[in-house]
C-alpha cells in the first residue's frame, strides 16, 4: 500500500497503529500490504456485508479471543489445558448472574467475574504445580475441574441450574448501544468483540516481549533448565494461569451477554473445552496470530460445508429428505486429523512463510512457529 | 441409611465397576505401552455399542456373544488407525496428538450420528428384567452376566501379557522403548497389534455394557472421560491398577445414587479424581517416577 504524500499522515497513524501490532521491522512489504488489507476488511465488514456476516465475524473474533487466552497457557509457557471452557464459563455465569438477578452491569461486573476466573485459574495451576501434576496430567486435572463445576453449576439453584440462566433483553435493547450494559445491535457487539481480541493480541505481544514472556518460553522448552538458572518456575507458571484464566473470563462476559443465555451442559461441557483447543492448533501453537488465523479458516470452513451440503441437496445430488446431523462436524474433523497430519507446526507459520509476510533477515533461529507474528 | 440399601448399592456398584474396569484396561492398556492418550476411546466403544445392537437386531444375537466378532473388527480398525495415523504423530508434542486423537473421536461420534441418529436404543434381551435374590440382596442378571463376562475377559488380557511370547514382547516395549529395538522388536508392529488389543477390548466392553444402558452417540465422551477418570485413579498404564479404579468409581458412582442424588454420582468420581491427582498422581497402583 502506498500512501500519497497527501494521505500522509492518516496513513502514518495507520502505520504506527500497526507497527504497534506488528512491528515494521518484522514484516517484509507484502506482509504490511495484507495486514492492512485484513484490517481494513475487518473494520468495514459491517458495512458492506449483511447481518449475516456481521454474525459470523463476530464468531470469527470471539473464537480467536478465547483461542489466544488459551494460546498463552500452552504455546506461552508449556501448559496444555483441556478445560478451558472452565474460566469461560466462570466468566460469564458471575457476570450473568450479577446482571440478571442484582442488576449490575457488566461494566462493573467483568471485574468479579474475571476474579472469579482468575481464582478458580490460580487455585488449579497452584494445586497442580504445588503437587508437580505435570504434561497429560495437568491437563487431565483442568477436564476434572471444569467437569466438577459443569456438575455443580447444574445442581446451583441461584444459578438455575439445567432450566439455565437468562439475561433480560428487550427489543429496544437490540437497536441500540449501550456498552455500560452491554445492550445493543449486533454490530456493537461486533465492534466490542474486535476490540477485546485486539487488545489481547497487543496484549499478548508486549508479554511475550517482556522479561516475563522469555522466563515462560524458558520454562516451556527446558523447565530443569529455567530453574536451575534461577528463575521462580512456580510464579512464572502462575502468573500464565492467570493471565490465560482472566482473558478467558472477559470471554466469558462477552459470550453471556451476547448469547443471553447460559446453560450448564453448552457452557462448560468438554466439546466447548475441546473446541477452544481446535482454532489455536491449527493456526499454529504459540504463535501470536496463529490463534487468528485458525480461526479464519475453522469458522468458514464449517460455514462452507454447511453451505455445500445445501447445495448438493437442491442440486439433487443429495436426497433433500435425508437428515444430516453431524455431516458437517465429520468432515470438518477429517480436515483436522488431515491438517494435524500434514502441517503439523499449524497453518498460520506455513501460509507466512509460503506468501513472505515476514522479512527474511532472521537469524535468531528459533522463529519456528514463535516469536513475532 | 439402611443396611439393605448399602449391600445393594455396594454389589450392584462392584459389578458395573468391573465392566468399567474391562473399558479403562483397554485406554490403560494403550497409554502403557504407546504412551498416547487416547482421547477417542468412548468412542471405539461406542462402536463397540452400535456394532451388538446391529448385531442384534438383525440376528438376535446376544450382545455378550457378538463379543468375539465385534472384538476381531475393532482390533483390525485399531491395528490399521495406530499403523497409518497415529504413529505419525509419535514424534509431536503432546498436544498434537491430543488434537488429532480429539479430532477423531469427533469423526466417529458424528459418524455414528449420522448412520444411527440421536436417540438412545437398547437391546431387549430375555433376561433384562430378570433378577435373583440372596435374602434382601437382589442381584439383577444382566449385571452379573456382563460382570462375569468383563471379568474373563480381563483375565485372558492380563494373561496374554503375562505368558505369551507377543505379549511379553510388548511389555518388553513399554518397559523399555530403545531396549526392545536394540533387541530386535518390531515396535511399530508391536505398537499397533497394541493399539489393536486395546480397541478390541473397548469393543468386549462396549458389547456388555450394552446390556446394562442404552446406546446413543453422545454417551462417547462420557465414556472418555469416565475411563480417564478411571485410570488415573488407579494409574495410568497399570493393568490391575484400571480394574480397581473401576471398581472404586462403580462403588462411588452406586453409593452416591443411593445416598445423595443420582445426577450428583459423577460428581463424586471428579471428587476423587482431584484428591488423587494431588496425593498420589501416578494413582493407587501407578509406579511414582516418570
Amino acid at each position: 500500500m502506498r500512501a500519497g504524500p497527501a494521505a500522509g499522515s492518516a496513513a502514518s497513524v495507520w502505520r504506527h497503529a500497526a507497527a504497534a501490532v506488528f512491528p515494521a521491522d518484522a514484516l517484509s512489504p507484502a506482509g504490511l500490504a495484507a495486514l492492512y488489507l485484513f484490517l481494513a476488511v475487518l473494520v468495514t465488514a459491517p458495512f458492506w456485508g449483511d447481518s449475516y456476516i456481521v454474525t459470523l465475524g463476530t464468531l470469527i473474533l470471539y473464537s480467536s479471543l478465547v483461542g489466544q487466552s488459551w494460546n498463552l497457557m500452552l504455546g506461552f509457557a508449556g501448559l496444555l489445558s483441556i478445560g478451558h471452557a472452565l474460566f469461560v464459563g466462570l466468566g460469564a455465569y458471575t457476570a450473568g448472574f450479577l446482571f440478571a438477578k442484582a442488576g449490575i452491569p457488566p461494566i462493573v461486573g467483568f471485574v468479579p467475574a474475571v476474579a472469579v476466573a482468575v481464582l478458580a485459574g490460580s487455585f488449579i495451576g497452584y494445586l497442580g504445580f504445588r503437587y508437580s501434576v505435570g504434561g497429560v496430567y495437568f491437563a487431565l486435572l483442568t477436564i476434572a475441574f471444569a467437569e466438577f463445576t459443569r456438575i455443580m453449576v447444574e445442581h446451583a439453584g441461584f444459578l438455575d441450574g439445567t432450566q439455565g440462566l437468562f439475561l433480560p433483553v428487550s427489543q429496544a435493547d437490540r437497536k441500540g448501544v449501550d456498552l455500560i450494559n452491554l445492550r445493543g445491535h449486533p454490530v456493537m457487539f461486533y465492534f466490542v468483540i474486535m476490540a477485546l481480541s485486539f487488545g489481547a493480541l497487543l496484549l499478548s505481544r508486549a508479554l511475550l516481549r517482556s522479561k516475563l514472556g522469555y522466563y515462560w518460553q524458558a520454562i516451556r522448552d527446558d523447565q530443569d533448565a529455567a530453574q536451575s538458572l534461577g528463575i521462580n518456575v512456580l510464579r512464572y507458571k502462575m502468573y500464565a494461569v492467570m493471565i490465560s484464566s482472566g482473558m478467558a473470563g472477559i470471554a466469558g462476559v462477552f459470550y453471556a451477554f451476547y448469547s443471553n443465555s447460559l446453560f450448564p451442559d453448552s457452557t462448560f461441557g468438554i466439546e466447548r473445552s475441546i473446541e477452544v483447543t481446535l482454532a489455536p492448533i491449527v493456526g499454529g501453537v504459540g504463535t501470536l496470530f496463529g490463534p487468528i488465523f485458525g480461526t479464519f479458516i475453522l469458522t468458514p470452513l464449517g460455514e462452507v460445508i454447511t453451505w455445500l451440503i445445501g447445495a448438493l441437496k437442491s442440486a439433487g445430488v443429495i436426497d433433500p429428505a435425508l437428515k444430516l446431523n453431524g455431516l458437517k462436524l465429520l468432515v470438518w474433523g477429517i480436515a483436522v486429523v488431515l491438517i494435524v497430519l500434514f502441517k503439523p507446526r499449524g497453518l498460520w507459520p506455513w501460509f507466512r512463510d509460503r506468501l513472505g509476510l515476514l522479512r527474511k533477515a532472521r537469524d535468531d533461529g528459533d522463529t519456528g512457529g514463535r516469536g513475532d507474528g | 441409611m439402611s443396611f439393605e440399601t448399602l449391600i445393594n448399592a455396594l454389589v450392584s456398584g462392584l459389578l458395573t465397576g468391573l465392566v468399567y474396569g474391562l473399558s479403562a484396561l483397554g485406554l490403560s492398556v494403550i497409554f502403557g505401552v504407546i504412551r498416547i492418550v487416547n482421547f477417542a476411546h468412548g468412542e471405539l466403544m461406542v462402536m463397540g455399542m452400535f456394532f451388538a445392537l446391529v448385531m442384534f437386531r438383525l440376528f438376535g444375537l446376544d450382545p455378550i456373544m457378538a463379543i468375539p466378532l465385534a472384538a476381531a473388527l475393532m482390533f483390525a480398525f485399531g491395528y490399521v488407525l495406530q499403523a497409518v495415523v497415529i504413529s505419525r504423530v509419535a514424534h509431536l508434542p503432546e498436544h498434537m496428538q491430543f488434537l488429532l486423537l480429539a479430532a477423531i473421536a469427533i469423526v466417529i461420534v458424528n459418524a455414528c450420528l449420522l448412520a444411527f441418529g440421536p436417540d438412545a436404543q437398547g437391546v431387549q434381551v430375555g433376561y433384562a428384567l430378570d433378577s435373583f435374590a440372596i435374602g434382601s440382596l437382589i442381584v439383577d442378571l444382566p449385571k452379573l452376566y456382563a460382570a462375569i463376562t468383563a471379568v474373563a475377559i480381563a483375565g485372558l488380557l492380563l494373561g496374554f501379557f503375562k505368558y505369551t511370547a507377543t505379549g511379553k514382547a510388548i511389555r518388553a516395549c513399554a518397559d523399555n522403548h530403545m531396549g526392545a529395538r536394540v533387541v530386535g522388536l518390531d515396535v511399530g508392529r508391536l505398537y499397533a497389534l497394541t493399539f489393536g488389543i486395546g480397541a478390541a477390548c473397548l469393543a468386549a466392553a462396549g458389547c456388555v455394557i450394552l446390556l446394562l444402558v442404552e446406546v446413543q452417540p453422545y454417551l462417547a465422551p462420557a465414556y472418555t472421560l469416565l475411563a480417564f477418570v478411571i485410570v488415573i485413579i488407579g494409574g495410568l498404564g497399570s493393568l490391575p491398577g484400571a480394574l480397581v479404579g473401576g471398581v472404586l468409581i462403580g462403588l462411588s458412582e452406586d453409593l452416591a445414587a443411593a445416598f445423595f442424588d443420582p445426577s450428583m454420582k459423577t460428581a463424586f468420581s471428579y471428587g476423587i479424581l482431584i484428591i488423587v491427582l494431588l496425593l498420589r498422581p501416578q494413582g493407587l497402583l501407578g509406579k511414582a517416577a516418570r
